[in-house]
């Protein structure tokens, strides 16, 4: 490389470079965090963004734990394990239908999923009244899910199930379920007040002097997650 | 909600504002919402062939893999195109879809020690 071979001209290079870009070196924490800024960018996208995408990822290994410990205490008792079919039963009509609240709340999330979809798309036309709508008809359906969730947890408290024990078999099911699906319910619950929050700031015009509408993009994909995690709930602890 | 003027017609301008660049990153990630229904729809069959799973009452190897067929088709839809993966950089698609691999380590561990735990239950504490 040129700078090698001549390596007072690459030092110089560097030096004018650097003092062209950064006309004052800060001290400090300024300093620090400039140093290790650096001005590059690996993703081509807005930070807050790349900072979603990051959280979402950290969220990720933390429901994993959940459902690989659900797993380990799952292959390890020798008492056989709850059949969630049964045991989400409800029944409607003097008939049993097995796992249908789940399989409604399952409907529910998709359903939000697509309303948040949309709101996105009418965020970034400025369509606001639309997008708020849409957001708020997200925020209704999730608040539905939570209230669905709360009635199954009374459901199955009623029914003797606790974290340490339960009527119906390995007693790591109990402690399983309410650690899993409360975390997600606790998810939820703050996504539908993250987007009661954009909704509003949304139908009051802040984001219009700006035109920037990308926060609508960043809290849909948090709540997308939150309806991905549930896919793998609704797979590994009510179906399998 | 009707369809016809969801389409990519142009937007009234507001203003004279510039209008937003549908489909690219510098501004955000806007596709038509006719793609959005058709996922939707498409999340809504693959719930429902979930549910007939349990409901049918398949059991054994079948039930395993037609669960995991249909929720690996489901995250990869909302991740692909609720999340807009599909459209990103692939900086930023790696960064995000590999480490979650590494999980699938922790599950083979996990795996084999909860094999081992389960055996010397039935030996001493049955």
């Amino acid at each position: 490389m040129a700078t090698q071979l001549h390596p007072g001209d690459g030092v110089a290079d560097a030096a004018a470079h650097t003092a062209a870009h950064t006309p004052t070196m800060h001290g400090g924490w300024r300093g620090m965090l400039a140093d290790w800024g650096s001005d590059r960018h690996a993703f081509q996208v807005s930070w807050g963004k790349a900072m979603m995408w990051i959280f979402l990822l950290s969220d990720t290994f933390v429901f994993s734990c959940f459902l690989i410990s659900y797993m380990t205490v799952r292959m390890t008792t020798t008492v056989p394990w709850p059949n969630p079919s049964e045991v989400f039963a409800l029944t409607i009509g003097g008939e049993s239908i097995p796992l249908i609240l789940i399989a409604i709340m399952t409907f529910v999330l998709i359903t939000s999923s697509g309303t948040m979809a949309m709101a996105v798309n009418f965020a970034y036309r400025r369509d606001r009244a639309r997008c708020a709508m849409l957001m708020l008809a997200t925020a209704a359906l999730g608040a539905t899910f939570v209230g669905m969730q709360a009635f199954e947890w009374t459901k199955l408290i009623e029914e003797g199930v606790r974290p340490w024990g339960n009527p119906m078999g390995a007693a790591q099911f109990g402690s399983s379920f309410f650690m899993i699906t409360g975390f997600h319910g606790l998810h939820v619950s703050c996504g539908v007040i993250y987007l009661l929050v954009v909704a509003t700031r949304v139908l009051r015009g802040r984001y219009e002097r700006t035109g920037n509408y990308q926060i609508v993009e960043i809290a849909g994909l948090y709540w997308h997650f939150v309806d991905l995690v549930w896919v793998f709930i609704f797979a590994f602890f009510y179906l399998w | 909600m009707s369809e016809p003027i969801l389409h990519d017609s142009p937007m009234p301008s507001h203003g004279g504002a510039p209008a937003a660049d549908p489909g690219h990153g510098a501004t955000g990630q806007a596709h038509p919402i006719g793609l959005y229904l058709k996922i939707w729809g498409l999340l809504f069959v693959l719930s429902a062939m979930s549910y007939a799973v349990d409901y049918f009452h398949l059991q054994g190897a079948l039930r395993w893999t037609l669960i995991l067929i249909f929720m690996i088709a489901k995250a990869g839809l909302i991740v692909a195109v609720f999340m807009h993966m599909a459209w990103e950089r692939l900086a930023l698609v790696y960064a995000i879809l590999l480490p979650p691999l590494c999980l699938l380590v922790l599950v083979w561990l996990m795996a084999v020690e909860a094999d081992y735990t389960f055996l010397m239950r039935g030996e001493f504490f049955r």
